[in-house]
């Protein structure tokens, strides 16, 4: 019977959740790499045992931990991320020039057809690839050295390239995107990079409407149909249909429009979740009630989904990375909050229940649909 | 054979239980316990010290014979007492929180 596992990084250490296909009874393993911050936890897609996890902590620095067995057990690899040449400088928060530093590694993105090749999203912002494994790292210097670079600035969480995207369908073609420079496109498999942010508006940056400077907190993509991208912005719900050379809004008739992770049902290309946040001032829900919303019309009309998440009381935040979805039949999604649940529907969100309550803060989530 | 005291995490890290053991040829000075360090535990590589340049990160910190010698110079010989192997040298987490 074909099953689940979830890979959650949180504060303190990683964790693994697996399930049968029912998910409704879940074994949990861990922490893994215990008191060390896991920002993300990913595997690939082309050996599902293949793992890799982001293990930080600001004293010791950056490591990167390989399993080949679906997280029984790890080893470290490479952890040396030297970018390409003098990197020069970016904005700082006060606006002035600020030296180009390795910080952390915040997303791993594997290969869709290699599981020997994976790429690393850092802070401060540049493009990492590994083909062997996470032994050793490259930078792709071509986005860090987009002539826009010197004007990138930090978001709150620091100047990270947070999401990874890579195009099933034009070997090449892949997204990424920076916190706080916006969402960039490279068709030459990442030699090249342009921005692609015609249509976003940003509050808090000279000129709204700039080529970069936007506050992307999330972009996602169905493989089926991989021109349409959907991102949450700082604030705004926003799509593309054109590979995102526009944006339109697509907030609609959400309580608010900020908030940090979407992602796309596996099934159905046109289903999108998100998770708003009252605002950029005070990262918890409206209301003190927790819950994700659902548009089947990809954006627009949205609908609040809150059977078994909590309704009052509620004052957690949903980080970037930290919302998930299965690829079985019913379509199943997961979410992680800073109050250290994970939250699981087997439905496509029309009911949840906590898989575990009480971790770490949870930094991200994962999940792999295993034969 | 001199002494070298990790922080809990680090020994996790490198899969060492206590204190580690090292010989080190030639004159005994930090940099040359870090490269003997590291060069039989490649994978603190980078958590103590960057890569490149060798600069200590900033919440590791180094003790000996209850003197800190965090900003020692690296080249600068370490106590006897070091070298010998009375006192071990410890690498330590600042107290940052946590």
């Amino acid at each position: 019977m074909s099953g689940v596992r979830v890979l959650v990084g949180t504060r303190k250490g990683a964790f693994v959740l697996s399930s049968d296909g029912k998910r409704d009874r879940w074994e949990v393993s861990g922490p893994h790499f215990a008191g060390w911050e896991i920002y993300h936890v990913k595997g690939s897609p082309a050996n599902p045992d293949r793992l890799y996890a982001s293990q930080t902590s600001g004293w010791s620095g950056q490591v990167i931990q390989r399993s080949d067995d679906g997280g029984k057990t790890w080893g470290p690899v490479g952890n040396k991320f030297a970018y390409d040449g003098t990197p020069g400088t970016h904005q700082w928060y006060d606006g002035t020039p600020h030296p180009w530093e390795f910080e952390r590694v915040w997303h791993l993105e594997p290969s869709l057809d290699d599981p020997d090749t994976v790429y690393a999203g850092v802070e401060d912002a540049g493009l990492f690839r590994s083909a062997d494994g996470g032994q050793t790292w490259q930078e792709l210097p071509g986005l860090r050295e987009h002539k826009s670079g010197p004007s990138w600035q930090p978001g709150a969480g620091g100047m990270c390239l947070h999401t990874i995207i890579l195009d099933p369908a034009r070997p090449g073609r892949m997204f990424a995107a920076i916190s706080a420079a916006g969402a960039f496109r490279s068709d030459d498999a990442g030699e090249t990079w342009r921005p692609v942010n015609h249509g976003l508006q940003s509050q808090g940056i000279p000129d709204p409407d700039a080529e970069v400077g936007h506050c992307v907190h999330r972009i996602a993509m169905h493989p089926s149909r991989p021109d349409v991208l959907y991102m949450q912005k700082h604030w705004d719900v926003m799509r593309s249909d054109d590979a995102g050379e526009s944006w339109h809004e697509v907030s609609g008739n959400l309580p608010t429009d900020f908030g940090f992770p979407i992602d796309v049902h596996a099934h159905q290309p046109d289903t999108i979740y998100v998770v708003p946040i009252k605002s950029d001032a005070e990262h918890y829900p409206p209301d003190g009630k927790l819950r994700v919303y659902r548009s089947r019309a990809g954006g627009d009309e949205w609908e609040a989904l809150t059977s078994g998440l909590p309704q009052e009381h509620c004052y957690v935040n949903v980080l970037r990375d930290a919302m998930a979805v299965d690829s079985l039949d019913d379509c199943g999604v997961y979410f992680g909050t800073t109050g250290g649940q994970v939250y699981a529907s087997a439905d496509a969100g029309d009911h949840w229940a906590p898989i575990v309550r009480d971790l770490p803060a949870v930094l991200s989530v994962e999940a792999q649909t295993l034969p | 054979m001199i002494r070298v005291v990790l922080p809990a995490h680090l020994r996790t890290l490198a899969r060492v239980d206590g204190e580690v053991q090292l010989d080190v040829a030639g004159q005994v000075t930090q940099c040359s316990v870090l490269d003997a360090l590291e060069g039989r535990y490649p994978v603190l590589a980078g958590t103590i010290r960057d890569h490149d340049g060798g600069r200590r990160r900033a919440f590791i910190r180094f003790f000996a014979c209850e003197q800190d010698l965090s900003h020692e110079p690296p080249d600068a010989p370490l106590p006897e007492a070091v070298a010998s192997g009375a006192e071990p040298y410890l690498i330590v987490g600042a107290m940052a929180g946590g």
